[in-house]
């Protein structure tokens, strides 16, 4: 089970795993999450689905390595089998045919989460509106899935090596400059800056931006709270209510304070890992 | 066979104690904190028992297990015998024998309390299960014949396990379905090691295992498959997924870093092992002071844990006074001798954090008794201008559970209560004719033996409404 049925190297740092789990394919749907486990020593990882295919039982994945798990996660191998891999986790994108324009925006690794939602939303009948945006070209991700997403597609770069220079919220602000009226929503997937610079904008220009967050989890079904968010000023927890959440009714500051809470401890466990990698290279 | 004492013999004796990890030295380890009975001991409190008729025990223990004649076996020193009594109703006896509350059960009904000294029946049925997996004897066979009828049952905690257990017996195929990646619910993810070793309950499951139960694991019903669907494919379905949704307290503060509910915390430390982080990948937070708020059994694992963890200072913040906690009498003492400060009738109202985001005190106030409420217990009032602050790196919210909403809103038909507890009535039936539900999900938290009991009338009531459909 959860067999790593095909895995390809995108960047120095992002990778993007193809996973057999036919029942999870079953019943995924845009914004919905997995939670992974890649040996019986580790932790439970939250992604987000880029992909599945229920005739043929698979998700995709795809995931920078920023730490020791995901380090590990990258070091498997095609033919092996990942400890555990459940879902599908949180609530479904709010998708359905608003009979006009949707933005989507994706930065970064977020390009992969916003894929599926971009699908739907065209198979439903939206014009999809899409940015996506990255540091530099090489971390411009998944552009040819997104182009068929898409009826329109822009790309966004810092370091302007690829599409217009500067950020994806550039292009959002001069698209909402020019036709707020036309967009009947907006959805944000990237880093939390993005997300949060993104909201902004939004409000700037009085629209609702759908943002979707990844807290820190445990179970990822609700059982722990690890994730809770404030949103409009309650506790919500971002496994059960979210992932995806209004970003003009989220506490980000709030959020980004409570996504480093283990800093020190991720530090610690990278070094370790490293070491051990460093150890059987030189040993093998 | 071990001699058998006259009744003026028995009620001169006193209950022979169980040997425990010394506090000073269990506070730096994991392991077991009770060490459990040896053969000469068991025989020596067996020998006590009155062999009531009708046995007050018995009527006192939610999974009927057959006590007058186990502890017989054991004065017969005939260890295998005396297993074999226990596992005709019981398929967790190590975990009972160590984590259900005797003294409100078995022991608490026990004509020996009168006189304040009851058989001490959760140490022998401890001992007895514990001879048997030593000795790796089993019980566990796939019943000859097989009816052909299949039960789903979503969650593989203590009311999973006994309904799964009692069904496989009677020859239906029974598949549970567990979220996490480990079976045993509360039992894997929520009790500490040092009170119920993860290895027991490993061997408890792989006996029920043995009967031919399947347990899928990494399956979140409600999500991965929905509760109709589980309607459509088998002859009846078993909720017992517990309650499994953290309370907080509602007060400002409480998403600083470093303030946990009691179920993460117990979850990161039990289940992912971050005790042994970084050889296990899940990290946990404890730093010099913790403060636990609540008084239960979920509160004293909390605590214990924290101060294995290293907290040079582990407080229970509770709001009654001592009388009123709802944990384990054990639990408390166990608290006690390691160290464990209480600040009792005292109650949070704001958490403190830095310019980080991190916790560094919660302010409380002291409470004083009034008069009693719905439970009985006296209610606590706040003393006004008491307020203090106490300084922490942690603080761990375990003031209870609620009803988890994603299994619920999968099931058509099957009507839940305003809180979102399933509504059952004895026999666990709901108000969808193919669904049963039983333990903490109908209930609201309760005990492991409370969710063995429910999971066994349960079993009785499905065989008995699949049995007449035929």
């Amino acid at each position: 089970m959860y067999k790593i049925l095909k895995k390809q190297k995108w960047s120095d740092t992002i990778f993007s795993n193809w996973v057999e789990a036919p029942f999870v394919a079953k019943a995924a749907q845009p914004g919905q999450f997995i939670i992974l486990i890649t040996k019986e020593n580790g932790e439970r990882i939250p992604l987000t689905i880029a992909d599945s295919n229920p005739q043929e039982g698979w998700v995709q994945i795809v995931y920078q390595v920023v730490g020791a798990s995901t380090l590990e996660l990258s070091s498997m191998n095609e033919g092996e089998n990942l400890y555990a891999f459940v879902g599908p986790l949180g609530m479904p994108s709010e998708v359905e045919n608003f009979g006009g324009k949707v933005l989507i925006i994706g930065g970064g690794i977020g390009i992969a989460p916003i894929h599926p939602i971009a699908k739907k939303l065209k198979e439903l009948g939206n014009h999809v509106i899409s940015i996506i945006g990255a540091r530099t070209k090489d971390l411009i991700i998944m552009e040819d899935k997104m182009k068929e997403a898409s009826n329109e597609l822009l790309i966004a770069t810092d370091d302007g090596t690829y599409g217009q220079k500067g950020f994806v919220t550039n292009i959002m602000d001069d698209i909402l400059k020019k036709e707020s009226e036309a967009i009947k929503d907006i959805w944000a997937i990237g880093p939390p800056i993005m997300m949060k610079m993104c909201t902004r904008v939004a409000n700037e220009h009085n629209k609702q931006i759908w943002v979707s967050l990844n807290s820190i989890m445990v179970d990822g079904t609700g059982m722990c709270g690890a994730c809770r968010v404030s949103v409009g000023g309650k506790t919500k927890f971002a496994c059960v209510d979210g992932p995806e959440f209004r970003g003009n009714l989220v506490n980000f500051e709030e959020m980004v304070l409570r996504q480093r809470q283990y800093c020190d401890q991720e530090r610690e466990a990278l070094v370790l890992l490293e070491e051990q990698i460093r150890r059987k290279a030189s040993n093998g | 066979m071990a001699e058998k004492l006259k009744p003026a013999e028995k009620l001169k004796k006193n209950r022979v104690s169980m040997r425990t990890q010394e506090p000073l030295e269990r506070i730096q380890n994991f392991l077991e904190v009770p060490l459990g009975y040896s053969l000469a001991e068991a025989i020596e409190e067996a020998q006590r028992c009155l062999q009531c008729n009708p046995a007050y025990c018995v009527a006192g223990c939610p999974a009927d297990v057959r006590i007058p004649q186990f502890i017989e076996k054991i004065i017969e020193e005939d260890i295998k015998g005396a297993f074999l009594e226990i596992k005709q109703t019981n398929a967790l006896p190590a975990v009972c024998g160590r984590v259900c509350p005797q003294e409100e059960q078995c022991e608490g009904a026990c004509i020996m309390n009168k006189k304040g000294k009851p058989i001490a029946i959760g140490r022998l049925e401890r001992y007895v299960a514990d001879w048997a997996r030593q000795l790796d004897y089993s019980d566990a066979k796939k019943p000859s014949s097989k009816l052909g009828k299949k039960v789903a049952i979503v969650g593989s905690g203590p009311a999973g396990l006994a309904c799964a257990s009692d069904l496989a017996k009677l020859g239906y195929d029974v598949t549970i379905y567990e979220a996490l990646h480990k079976p045993g619910g509360v039992l894997v993810y929520g009790i500490p090691e040092f009170r119920l070793p993860k290895s027991i309950v490993e061997y408890e499951v792989g006996q029920i295992k043995e009967l031919g139960v399947e347990i899928n694991l990494n399956y979140v019903v409600g999500l991965t498959k929905t509760v109709d669907e589980l309607i459509q494919e088998y002859d009846a379905v078993f909720l017992a997924n517990g309650a499994g949704a953290p309370s907080f307290l509602n007060i400002p503060g409480e998403n600083l870093n470093g303030v946990y509910s009691a179920s993460e915390f117990l979850t990161r430390s039990n289940l992912m092992k971050a005790y042994e982080f970084p050889n296990y990948a899940t990290p946990i937070r404890v730093g010099q002071k913790a403060v636990v708020v609540g008084g239960g059994n979920v509160a004293m694992d909390a605590v214990r844990t924290a101060k294995r963890l290293g907290a040079k200072e582990a407080t229970i913040v509770y709001r009654r006074s001592r009388k009123e906690m709802p944990a384990r009498a054990e639990e408390i003492e166990h608290a006690e001798e390691e160290g464990i400060k209480f600040e009792l009738l005292t109650n949070p109202v704001k958490i403190l954090g830095d310019e980080y985001g991190n916790v560094v005190g919660i302010e409380c106030v002291k409470m004083e008794l009034g008069e009693p409420d719905e439970s009985g217990r006296r209610r606590p009032k706040v003393v006004e201008g008491s307020n203090f602050v106490i300084d922490v790196d942690t603080v761990i919210i375990a003031i209870g559970q609620s009803a988890n909403p994603i299994v619920a809103r999968s099931a058509t038909g099957v009507e839940i209560n305003k809180w979102g507890y399933f509504v059952a009535d004895e026999d666990g039936k709901t108000t969808h004719p193919k669904v049963w539900a039983g333990g903490d999900i109908v209930t609201g938290a309760a005990t492991v033996i409370l969710a063995v009991g429910a999971g066994k009338k349960a079993a009785k009531s499905i065989h008995e409404t699949l049995s007449i459909k035929q």
